[in-house]
């Protein structure tokens, strides 16, 4: 199973919704139409919504840290929602827990960037 | 009599193959009927171990092989990964979570780590040039109480 990432834009953020195994072979392209859509919208923020991905390893983590650094770089903050168990204990070992903040639902998410901003 | 059952795949060095690979293990080990939380310990681990061989073995060079073994040993599962690639450096320092010989490609430096908190046991072994051998092996709970 490969992975599909579908963006949305709405106001200052971007939404990024992804299906299926997130590993090696499909974070570099991952990592690349995030970068674009950052820099082409100029969004300060980016909510990642996990709830139909299936599988994740180190290579998520890695491009996660990566998307983190880019928009923290301009004052941004990163969101995670629907966080299932295997990528909690991924989030838990790496401490990525510590610099993200974790949402149920891309609700919560985006109302607490409503009050931040 | 030996009651173990083995398999063993060769495949190139692709990062498509890394789905290939821990499909595999998963479709091996249902057999002991694993929970979805030790099913998906398993795929990760694999997972860790099959990228490293492609990436810092083989420098992503699909032209050479990795080789997967799998034995299962009543409620034991054993997998052995290894590739004949460059060999890892300096093993104390590749062992350090976060730690990453390739910063410019987003590796996170976790894969040992995770293999590690994974499995029951984890063991690497390594010669500079000479290719580098991951042993990992778990109990799969819903069969312990049956062999204990």
């Amino acid at each position: 199973m490969s992975l599909q990432a579908e963006i949305e834009h709405y106001r200052n953020i971007v939404i990024v919704r992804l299906r299926g195994e997130l590993d090696h072979h499909t974070a570099d392209v991952l990592r690349f139409k995030m970068e674009e859509a950052i820099q082409r919208s100029g969004s300060d923020h980016i909510i990642l919504s996990l709830k139909d991905l299936q599988f994740m390893d180190s290579s998520g983590i890695g491009v996660i840290l990566g998307r983190y650094k880019q928009v923290r770089s301009k004052g941004g903050r990163m969101l995670v929602c629907h966080v299932n168990p295997n990528v909690h204990r991924l989030f838990e070992l790496s401490g990525l827990f510590k610099i993200l903040s974790i949402h149920d639902n891309e609700r919560t998410a985006i109302s607490s960037l409503e009050v931040v901003s | 009599m030996n009651s173990s059952n083995e398999m063993k795949l060769i495949f190139s060095a692709r990062s498509e193959n890394e789905a290939f690979a821990r499909i595999a293990i998963a479709a091996f080990v249902s057999q002991l009927d694993p929970t979805l939380e030790e099913l998906n310990d398993l795929k990760t681990a694999v997972s860790e171990a099959v990228t490293n061989a492609i990436i810092h073995g083989y420098d992503s060079d699909p032209s050479c092989q990795v080789t997967i073994e799998g034995r299962i040993d009543e409620d034991r599962i054993s997998i052995i990964i290894q590739d004949d690639g460059r060999g890892i450096e300096d093993l104390d320092l590749a062992m350090q979570p976060l730690y990453t010989s390739k910063p410019e490609l987003e590796r996170s430096g976790m894969g040992f780590t995770i293999m590690e908190n994974f499995m029951d046991s984890f063991e690497v072994t390594s010669k500079l040039g000479g290719g580098t051998r991951i042993a990992l092996m778990k109990r799969i709970e819903s069969k312990k109480a049956l062999y204990n």
